[in-house]
């Protein structure tokens, strides 16, 4: 009689892989998309913001499963009360925009987002894969090699004090699991593991980064923000090629002064705008801090492009001065919502050197495109 | 407690637990419960299936439920498959009263799947054919490139859904129209009836019947079927994705138009069985706990298993103790709760369950209600009876599904598909429609359309094989 039959098994199943392949597969297309999606995630506040959170969430937008449906903020659903609701009663809100950003999944119904979890350096990774450094010189004193140690290796013999407990633990579980023991776990002196160090060289190398921004009074929050990013990026960039990255500082209106990052990326002065005032700070500061020969400097400047026409031929002067010591030398400007002729940048077309690079920014996504410009070249190999 | 000696409790419960829901009146298959740990239950919960194909949407579902599990936010404590003998899968490290009411819930799931009708065509081999299919899929993927295989799915699985799952109703009218016309299409009976007409010219002569020249004949539902028997791009190992993919769909389908009454069925058999089985006191606090988890209620959603199981304990004591009026005008006798609730899970689907069984009371006493979005705020809008039945069952038609269908195969004469969507007062997500789209494209060959209503107008949205266009009609 059917029904009446039944089993109960169990099998082992450590072999099926299956879902685990596919959440493999599932990541890697959510990095493919990140990848697609740079250009929007280069500027995502999360990120640039993120004090020092080591994951941040992305928000990813090509990840659906596409199909018909119907519009969920246009259909009625149906829930249950306790017995007291009444019509009008809010069952939930939406958050709204600007607040309450990481409300968990699953609160509201049918909210098909998606978003990664993922570390800034995955997406750093992913970023600097692109860039090169180009105009890497040989400076005149020799790199000096430093010793430094590493932990990188286990051993079953070692120092008490360098014991390795989580492996230790691990061995013991794994010693009892294998004799099938119930007993309270018992550490035996086989089952001990250490750290080892091994001694590694390392290539002093030292960049300066000299940040450079515009802060007249045409300079709002938004091109403060764009200038944000590309800086973050710039400098992480570099941090992965130079072991000392050095960063300073320099705001100007008509005036240059050197400022702490804070100030740089909040205060805000108005008046008019002399650029050639922050280069010329710039060479002193080479000059007294950053000697060439023993540094890598990158030179970067974000304006509006509104100078005074009466100084751009200082600028133009100021900028060849400085491609001489510099590795790198960039303009950046930033195009605001009004409409005006740069001045800057036409001047800006006599300087014909492989080192400097003028990229233009428009809004959050352009941040992306101008790092590869200005990082374009692959390393060693000098431009047209 | 070692496996072993768990293994025999279990057996033991199972035993108990088998006798009374046979005497209870359930009729099941024979069982296989196999033990398995927690990822490979996420799996089978995710691919609907132990056997299914690969694919990265069932890895992004199986990441998602893990990540919940792992996070301690949710628990599959079962996973029971409509499969003669019928499988279930226990949770590794469920206690032995949690396997206790998980088996006679599954019970209850079997007794479902064996006598509800709307099963009554389900293929009871499925495991094994979904492994074949998936070992082809798989071979594909060796032999055309898996990238090129997993991007089709892709495709596919964005008109998964439209199938017409009532396959054994005949096209009544279309034949109708022919006979009244005189015409030959409508003479066979038997694939032998042309014997007869060996001698005869075959006369198409109606003119109706040669004046029709639609394609198809008449609107098709299932969209999938008439990619797989009209696209000119496919290519075989394509089309037999596609029809795999089609029968999954068909075999998936019945278990979602019965979700809340199979998992009342199954939680209103769970209380009953384990009512009879000797608990001590610890065990009952435990069984209890996890029974009231099961029946949590939300605000925001309906939860299948409390609706479910409260309708049938509704009708068992309507039918038990009927009204004077429900006794003199409808001739009920009382007394016939029992067999009244098993006539109601072979016969009737969710739809037919709330439309026929949701009374007023019932939705008094649950407090159940529309709620829709203004502004920022979801906010209840409809709290009268027999407007939140139908918003509940309207909401569960074509399993929730826009019903869509093909219009035309050779619109304008150039062998475009023409889709529409018949609207019934919900509009579509366009930003998904217009990703949708090209997925259709994809399988047809040619440029797409689909017809449907925005702010009250008829709008065509159309893929030509770069981009989307939309036009008023």
């Amino acid at each position: 009689m059917p029904g009446s039959n039944f089993i109960i098994s169990r099998e082992d199943w450590s072999l099926h892989r299956k879902g685990e392949m596919d959440r493999q597969r599932h990541r890697e297309k959510v990095r493919e998309a990140i990848k697609k999606n740079l250009a929007d995630i280069v500027s995502e506040e999360s990120i640039i913001m993120h004090d020092g959170r080591k994951i941040v969430k992305v928000p990813i937008r090509s990840l659906h499963e596409y199909h018909f449906r119907f519009d969920f903020g246009k259909q009625k659903h149906a829930g249950q009360g306790q017995g007291d609701s009444k019509q009008g009663d809010v069952i939930y809100s939406d958050p709204q925009q600007g607040q309450g950003k990481n409300k968990g999944a699953g609160e509201e119904p049918g909210v098909d987002y998606y978003e990664a979890d993922i570390t800034v350096d995955e997406i750093a990774e992913m970023i600097f894969e692109d860039l090169g450094l180009p105009n890497l010189e040989q400076k005149k004193k020799p790199e000096m090699a430093s010793e430094s140690l590493e932990f990188k290796d286990v051993r079953k013999k070692g120092i008490s004090s360098n014991i390795d407990r989580k492996r230790t633990i691990m061995e013991a579980v794994k010693r009892s699991a294998v004799k099938g023991d119930t007993e309270p776990l018992v550490i035996t002196p086989e089952d001990l593991r250490f750290k080892t160090w091994e001694i590694t060289y390392k290539y002093e190398s030292n960049a300066v980064v000299l940040a450079m921004m515009d802060t007249s009074g045409s300079m709002g929050p938004f091109e403060k923000y764009i200038a944000r990013s590309f800086f973050f990026w710039m400098v992480r960039f570099l941090r992965t090629k130079y072991n000392n990255v050095h960063i300073v500082f320099l705001a100007h209106h008509t005036d240059a002064k050197e400022t702490t990052e804070e100030e740089f990326f909040t205060k805000g002065a108005s008046g008019g705008t002399r650029c050639s005032s922050v280069y010329k700070l710039a060479l002193e500061v080479i000059e007294k801090r950053y000697s060439p020969s023993d540094y890598n400097i990158y030179a970067f400047h974000f304006s509006d492009g509104d100078n005074l026409a009466s100084d751009n031929e200082n600028c133009v002067q100021a900028i060849n001065a400085l491609l001489q010591v510099c590795n790198m030398v960039g303009y950046g400007e930033i195009e605001g919502p009004y409409y005006y002729t740069s001045t800057l940048r036409t001047a800006f077309k006599r300087v014909q050197n492989h080192k400097f690079t003028c990229v233009t920014i428009k809004d959050k996504s352009g941040v992306y495109p101008a790092l590869k410009k200005f990082f374009a070249q692959p390393p060693g190999q000098a431009s047209k | 407690m070692n496996p072993k000696e768990e293994t025999r409790l279990l057996e033991q419960a199972l035993g108990e637990i088998t006798a009374r829901a046979k005497e209870y009146g359930l009729d099941f298959y024979d069982m296989y419960f196999e033990i398995c740990p927690a990822d490979i239950i996420y799996t089978f919960g995710a691919y609907g299936m132990p056997t299914r194909f690969s694919h990265w949407t069932f890895g992004k579902s199986y990441h998602k439920m893990k990540t919940q599990y792992d996070y301690n936010l949710g628990r599959i404590y079962e996973m029971v498959i409509n499969s003669n003998p019928c499988y279930a899968f226990l949770l590794e490290g469920n206690t032995l009263i949690q396997n206790k009411l998980v088996m006679a819930h599954v019970l209850g799931h079997c007794d479902f799947f064996k006598n509800n009708a709307y099963f009554k065509n389900t293929s009871r081999d499925m495991v094994e054919s979904m492994a074949v299919a998936a070992e082809r899929f798989r071979n594909y993927g060796f032999k055309y490139g898996h990238p090129r295989v997993e991007s089709f799915i892709d495709a596919v699985i964005a008109i998964q859904e439209h199938v017409e799952p009532r396959v054994r109703v005949k096209k009544k009218k279309y034949k109708d129209q022919h006979q009244k016309n005189n015409c030959r299409a409508a003479i066979p009976e038997t694939p032998y009836d042309d014997l007869w007409l060996l001698d005869e010219k075959p006369e198409y002569d109606c003119d109706n019947c040669q004046q029709s020249k639609r394609f198809p004949e008449e609107p098709e539902k299932d969209l999938m079927l008439f990619m797989i028997q009209h696209s000119k791009e496919l290519e075989d190992w394509q089309r037999d994705i596609m029809s795999v993919v089609r029968h999954e769909m068909l075999y998936f389908w019945p278990q979602m138009e019965t979700k809340i009454m199979n998992e009342g069925w199954a939680t209103y058999w769970h209380l009953r069985i384990m009512r009879e089985i000797e608990l001590d006191e610890a065990e009952a606090l435990e069984f209890a706990k996890m029974h009231s988890g099961i029946i949590q209620t939300s605000r925001a959603r309906l939860n299948p298993y409390h609706l479910g199981l409260k309708i049938f304990e509704d009708i068992e004591k309507r039918w038990d103790n009927p009204s004077q009026e429900e006794r003199e005008r409808l001739g009920r006798p009382g007394g016939e709760g029992r067999d009244k609730i098993f006539e109601v899970r072979a016969e009737e689907n969710d739809i037919s369950f709330l439309r026929n069984y949701l009374t007023k009371e019932l939705i008094d006493e649950l407090d159940l209600y529309l709620f829709k979005k203004t502004g920022y705020d979801w906010k209840i809008s409809d709290k009268e009876w027999e407007k939140v039945r139908d918003g509940i069952v309207s909401s569960l038609t074509n399993c929730g599904y826009p019903f869509v269908l093909v219009q035309d195969g050779d619109f304008n004469k150039r062998g475009e598909l023409y889709l529409k969507h018949n609207y019934e007062g919900t509009e579509l997500d366009v930003n998904y429609l217009e990703k949708t789209l090209p997925h259709v494209y994809t399988l047809w060959g040619r440029p797409s359309h689909l017809e449907t209503v925005l702010d009250n107008k008829p709008v065509l949205f159309s893929y030509n094989g770069e981009k989307v266009s939309k036009k008023f009609l």
